[in-house]
């Protein structure tokens, strides 16, 4: 196309920055950097898969969020889901879960199983896995603040059902700078929050070694209003903040690097999408084999859950957010990533149903078996647009993240209150754009219907009498534990915590005797103190 | 006479995290030349009719996003009450769906602003309705 037609059409710019031009050829491929750092699937730098034959080996697993109400529910909800051919589990906690507190404590009035289950001590793991096979199942724990007792929680549980915890896969989440940006589940400062992480990842390299104890999330931090671009850079620093914590205890890199994982967000422009992640594989392989001077593939591999992605979907037109979703996986799969998650059209109103959660399943089901998108690896491979956009994006995250160590490394922004202000100020920017209909939302600022033609949508039903159940079942379990065994373990947890060991070894010990989510955390915090939010505009 | 700027405290109610909205909604206040104290995360109903009180403002504004609005406001109703705030204007903005919009205004909220609201509604309904 001549320069004259090129500027002749209207002007696109995507959401991180970069001009999209009308078409694209060998040359800008060659001028962006070349196609010198793509390579094969399954063989550094990974740009196109992790794995030589990715979903013609085994497609990518099914992981829809999940839980509510007390763990008998949750439990029952698991299985249809499993019963629905969902192929691993994803496990939502309530709020007093999440921020370390018990059922019956003040602060958890009214919030009691009503965003995820409830759990105070291992009996609700034990009633929540019930009859589900962990080895056939992996389990992923959506849990940050509190996910040293999680993880404790979880292993416990393996070994007293008999699993040989050297073999037990499974993950958390437990990104914890991610929670003071976006999400907000934390308890402690931020330095000894991120011992902790420190500790659950040298704690399982020891202990249960296929375990990944870490999934570092960009994905809230996007939902919180960063780029695609920066949702990489910042998840990537925080990544090398807890890569740098446990390297300082002498661990080396290739024997806790292969498991961590990520999770990241999926929506918006579906080519930005793709590039981000393929430029994002790409990236991390570098960094840690520059960098880290990592030797095994394994530790250089972006092992990730793409979620789609909440903060795409609309209250507007719920039902158009089924068809929002299905890109969202269509682009999940184009990228290679190994784990997917769809958002449900009725997020934007309530906790999914049994309903929407099905529907959810079935459109992943249907890109494998109907669609083809698990036959051929990496199949936007070789385009001149997508590697073009993809050697641009992974050059601009690598030059975030120069900004970032440039201004002191993401600990020192976090705590600050830097990136929240930054992220803030741009989903300010973003929502006046919307509005103002320079940035295009289908049934938000165009096509839009008229608000009595809205469909309602069902409600996922919050049962009241959840709270006293669970309440009931916390007192039971304190009143038939060994309350010696449960004090000496706190004490220890307490002792360990002030002289900076780790204090995973006494927290299984305090989770074995049914100590609760809550007293946990109050021996931390009786520690460490808690964490004030740095309010910044 | 210059009309006496309004001032907004903007509390996150509860033990919900979901911050993004409520950061949106406090500067387009402050763009449109509002006093906003934003408390941050975790309040409890006391902390935020004793921060209300004590910075003495016009408006008071919850975000929910995490479905404990209602247990919240019913505790919330009477401690703003006692502390002779019932004339100031109450609004709550968030993931609430419609079926409790009726049971939020009988507890005095006036304002209701689900997902989905836009800011300059926001911003012209608290210009209109504050004392």
């Amino acid at each position: 196309m001549n320069d004259r037609l090129q500027s002749s059409v209207r002007p696109v710019v995507n959401e991180s920055g970069i001009e999209i031009k009308p078409v694209y050829t060998a040359r800008d491929v060659a001028e962006s950097g070349g196609d010198g750092f793509i390579g094969m699937p399954g063989e550094y730098p990974f740009v196109r898969g992790i794995h030589p034959l990715m979903y013609r080996h085994r497609p990518y697993t099914m992981r829809q969020y999940t839980g509510f109400g007390n763990p008998r529910d949750t439990n029952e909800r698991f299985k249809y889901l499993i019963a629905n051919g969902q192929t691993g589990l994803n496990v939502a906690f309530d709020l007093p879960t999440q921020i370390g507190i018990d059922s019956d404590d003040p602060l958890a009035v009214g919030e009691v199983g009503r965003v995820g289950m409830a759990v105070d001590s291992l009996r609700d793991f034990e009633i929540a896995f019930e009859g589900i096979d962990l080895d056939k199942i992996t389990v992923s724990l959506t849990i940050n603040g509190a996910a040293p007792q999680l993880i404790a929680m979880y292993l416990a549980l393996a070994e007293k059902r008999g699993y040989d915890v050297k073999k037990l896969r499974g993950t958390a989440q437990n990104d914890i700078l991610k929670e003071f940006v976006g999400r907000g589940t934390w308890i402690y400062p931020v330095k000894p929050s991120v011992k902790l992480v420190g500790d659950t990842i040298e704690y399982c390299a020891q202990v249960a070694p296929k375990y990944s104890p870490l999934s570092v999330c960009g994905y809230h931090i996007r939902e919180s209003g960063a780029n695609p671009v920066q949702e990489m850079a910042y998840g990537f620093c925080i990544a090398k903040a807890y890569a740098d914590e446990v390297l300082a205890r002498g661990l080396p890199i290739d024997e806790f690097a292969g498991r961590l994982s990520f999770k990241f967000n999926v929506f918006g422009n579906l080519f930005d999408q793709v590039c981000k992640f393929r430029a994002a594989r790409g990236l991390w392989a570098k960094i840690m084999k520059e960098q880290y001077g990592a030797k095994d593939p394994g530790s250089m591999w972006l092992r990730m859950i793409a979620g789609g992605g909440g903060g795409g979907l609309t209250y507007e037109q719920p039902e158009v957010n089924i068809v929002r979703g299905a890109y969202y996986a269509l682009t999940a799969a184009l990228a290679g990533c190994q784990t997917t998650a769809l958002c449900c059209y009725d997020e934007a109103y309530t906790i999914p149903t049994e309903y929407a959660q099905r529907i959810s399943l079935r459109t992943m089901q249907l890109l494998i078996e109907e669609m083809g998108l698990a036959d051929t690896v990496d199949p936007l491979a070789g385009s001149y647009y997508v590697e073009t956009l993809t050697n641009q994006m992974r050059q601009d995250m690598e030059r975030i993240m120069a900004e970032v160590d440039a201004q002191g490394g993401i600990v020192k922004l976090v705590a600050a209150g830097e990136i929240q202000a930054k992220v803030s100020a741009q989903a300010y920017a973003m929502q006046r754009n919307v509005e103002a209909g320079r940035f295009r939302k289908v049934g938000v600022n165009c096509y839009q219907v008229d608000e009595t033609e809205e469909r309602e949508v069902a409600f996922h039903p919050y049962r009241e009498e959840d709270t006293r159940m669970q309440i009931e079942s916390l007192n039971r379990v304190r009143g038939e534990r060994d309350g010696t065994r449960v004090k000496e373990a706190l004490g220890r947890l307490r002792a360990d915590a002030a002289a900076e060991r780790n204090v995973m070894p006494a927290i299984m010990d305090a989770v074995k005797a049914y100590a609760t989510v809550g007293e946990i955390t109050n021996e931390l915090v009786a520690v460490y103190g808690r964490y004030r939010e740095p309010i910044k505009f | 006479m210059s009309e006496r700027r309004i001032k907004v405290v903007l509390a996150k109610p509860g033990l919900d995290g979901h911050d993004q909205g409520a950061k949106v909604v406090v500067r387009a206040l402050m763009d449109a030349g509002m006093e906003v104290i934003y408390t941050g995360l975790r309040q409890t109903p006391e902390a935020v009719a004793r921060i209300a009180l004590d910075e003495d403002v016009d408006v008071i504004a919850l975000s929910s996003m995490a479905a404990s609005h209602l247990p919240f406001c019913e505790r919330l109703k009477p401690l703003l009450e006692q502390a002779g705030l019932g004339d100031k204007l109450w609004v709550i903005g968030g993931n609430l769906p419609k079926q409790d919009h009726a049971r939020l205004r009988e507890l005095g909220f006036k304002g209701i602003f689900p997902s989905s609201s836009k800011l300059d509604d926001i911003v012209q309904f608290i210009r209109e309705n504050v004392q």
